[in-house]
């Protein structure tokens, strides 16, 4: 398979697109995210799993600015995620858990309210839709309504919204949820042709360990919203010292936590994989 | 000394890019809300059918009731410019639904974390609903006219109708994602809009004038926007018929209203991403 160029392995001093220092979010007497402190480089795809309330997704929603931290801060592509929340929205892609996608309009009209949402310029409206459409193979169905697209569809739809004001770090809420195996592929290549192209780190939340050895150059794994370790897959396997990722995971998060999923969380990914499949 | 143009220069230059990127944002939103209609009309279709019962059947009986209208003019005229805004009113009072169902079905996150301000958001929205509102409006126009209501179709007055209605619309859409932003499901926000909707109708001169009210109602309705609204409406959109408060002072509560209402969303709009 097609690699990008060798990504560092080890956190890099230097060129960091995403930092946090001890970032922490409470819900009431729940910490949701519990002193996570961790640095992903320019250009590397960097995994973050965890089981169901883990904390991926307000650790993902501190990092895309629509959640503010309790306490610690973060940067990311160098702009304080707190006091600077405009510039890091600019440089910034994000696929939600969710759809991102209205169906209420086409394809093409969908690219077209993220070309004005970030403010790309008039003259360039149209080429850049087209170019996203055609990278994302939906030229021939851009004028059909969104709400008539396969799931597969939909997912590279939302990629292609994500990307075309040239984000440098885009994140990725569980991605292939509820996609087939093909589509699975789709949505692996197409993250890597954003790293070989446009040198963007890519943060990605996901359940499936064969997912996270498979694309990622990193990965940290996240339990009651602690960060209980980072590493390459290998490093991973080698530490817990066992076999698979799977095992790997168990070893070093522990069982299932008695917080994690419960009923908003099972109805939210259910429906999420009813609309995406 | 140069410099002090040509700084002016730059500060007005900045200035105006500011201000067509903020256009950019408030145009993104209401396009997109706009077309959205457009690819499903049926809405419009049903929603027209509210205001002709008000008005046929209503309006028709209620005319054989003397005093309602506060005046010697005929009941039905009185009527038309009420139902105008009230079926204003019930197009935009439940807008703030479509934020919560945005929310669950994850398009909201798509805006909030685009870097468009979110008072623009709020603005394009209130917009889409202007729009919404207007085809209201030549519903209920039309059906006034086949009534022998004595519409006055000054250019004038049929602009002053236009920016009533879309600062009422505007303006109780607003207050309605406001509703949607603290309430935050489906369930909850269906019953505190039915709730809502026949206080802030009944509480105003929609259908009855002010002076048929005990003090304490007058008192309500004299804070109710849909009032001034409404006594707007029947200056402009009647011939012959003089505005109570003033036209000016209609528009000025409306436009405070709206302005404050802007605020408080712009505040509460991105806690529901939360």
């Amino acid at each position: 398979m097609a690699q990008g160029p060798a990504p560092p392995a080890l956190a890099p001093a230097g060129g960091a697109v995403v930092e946090t220092f001890a970032l922490t979010r409470r819900f009431g007497a729940v910490v949701a995210v519990d002193g996570v402190s961790l640095s992903i480089a320019v250009g590397e795809i960097f995994g973050l799993i965890g089981a169901n309330g883990a904390g991926k997704t307000t650790l993902i929603k501190m990092l895309t600015t629509m959640l503010r931290p309790t306490s610690g801060r973060a940067t990311v592509a160098g702009f304080d995620i707190a006091t600077q929340a405009g510039e890091v929205r600019k440089r910034i892609g994000y696929v939600p858990q969710l759809l991102s996608a209205d169906r209420e309009l086409t394809g093409e009209e969908n690219l077209m309210l993220s070309a004005r949402l970030y403010l790309i310029p008039r003259a360039e409206r149209a080429r850049r839709v087209a170019e996203a459409l055609a990278m994302m193979g939906l030229t021939e169905v851009r004028h059909r309504l969104a709400r008539d697209y396969s799931g597969g569809m939909l997912r590279r739809l939302e990629i292609a919204q994500s990307m075309l004001h040239r984000p440098i770090v885009f994140f990725m809420d569980e991605p292939t949820v509820g996609l087939d195996p093909a589509g699975r592929h789709t949505v692996w290549e197409l993250v890597r042709q954003l790293r070989r192209e446009a040198n963007a780190a890519v943060v990605v939340t996901t359940h499936y360990m064969d997912e996270a050895e498979e694309l990622c150059d990193r990965i940290a794994i996240l339990h009651s919203g602690k960060l209980v370790a980072i590493g390459t897959a290998a490093e991973l396997r080698a530490r817990a010292g066992v076999g698979t990722l799977d095992e790997a995971f168990v070893a070093l998060a522990g069982s299932e936590s008695e917080t994690s999923g419960g009923y908003r969380h099972a109805r939210e990914a259910r429906q999420s994989a009813a609309e995406h499949g | 000394m140069p410099a002090r143009p040509v700084k002016a220069q730059r500060n007005t230059a900045n200035l105006f890019d500011a201000a067509g990127s903020y256009a950019t944002y408030v145009i993104a939103v209401a396009d997109a809300e706009l077309r959205k209609l457009r690819h499903d009309p049926w809405e419009l279709f049903s929603r027209a059918i509210q205001p002709l019962l008000w008005l046929v059947l209503f309006g028709e009986v209620m005319a054989q009731v003397r005093g309602l209208s506060a005046g010697t003019g005929r009941y039905i005229d009185y009527l038309a410019p009420g139902i105008l805004a009230q079926s204003v009113l019930f197009v935009s009072i439940f807008y703030g639904i479509s934020a919560i169902w945005e929310r669950d079905l994850g398009v909201l996150h798509r805006y909030m974390v685009s870097p468009a301000p979110r008072s623009a958001l709020v603005i394009g929205k209130a917009i889409s609903s202007s729009a919404r509102a207007l085809s209201q409006a030549l519903v209920v126009y039309l059906c006034a006219a086949g009534l022998g209501v004595a519409l006055s179709l000054a250019p004038s007055h049929i602009l002053a109708v236009i920016l009533l209605i879309a600062l009422g619309s505007g303006l109780f859409s607003t207050f309605s994602l406001i509703i949607a932003c603290i309430v935050k499901t489906r369930e909850r926000f269906m019953g505190i809009g039915q709730v809502l909707t026949m206080p802030i109708f009944f509480a105003s001169n929609a259908i009855y004038p002010l002076s048929l009210m005990p003090g304490w109602l007058k008192a309500v309705s004299s804070f109710n926007p849909l009032t001034y609204e409404v006594d707007g409406l029947r200056a402009m959109m009647l011939s012959g018929h003089a505005s109570v408060f003033g036209l000016g002072f209609d528009f000025a509560a409306l436009a405070v209203t709206q302005a404050l209402l802007i605020a408080v969303a712009t505040f509460f709009y991105p806690r529901l991403t939360e």
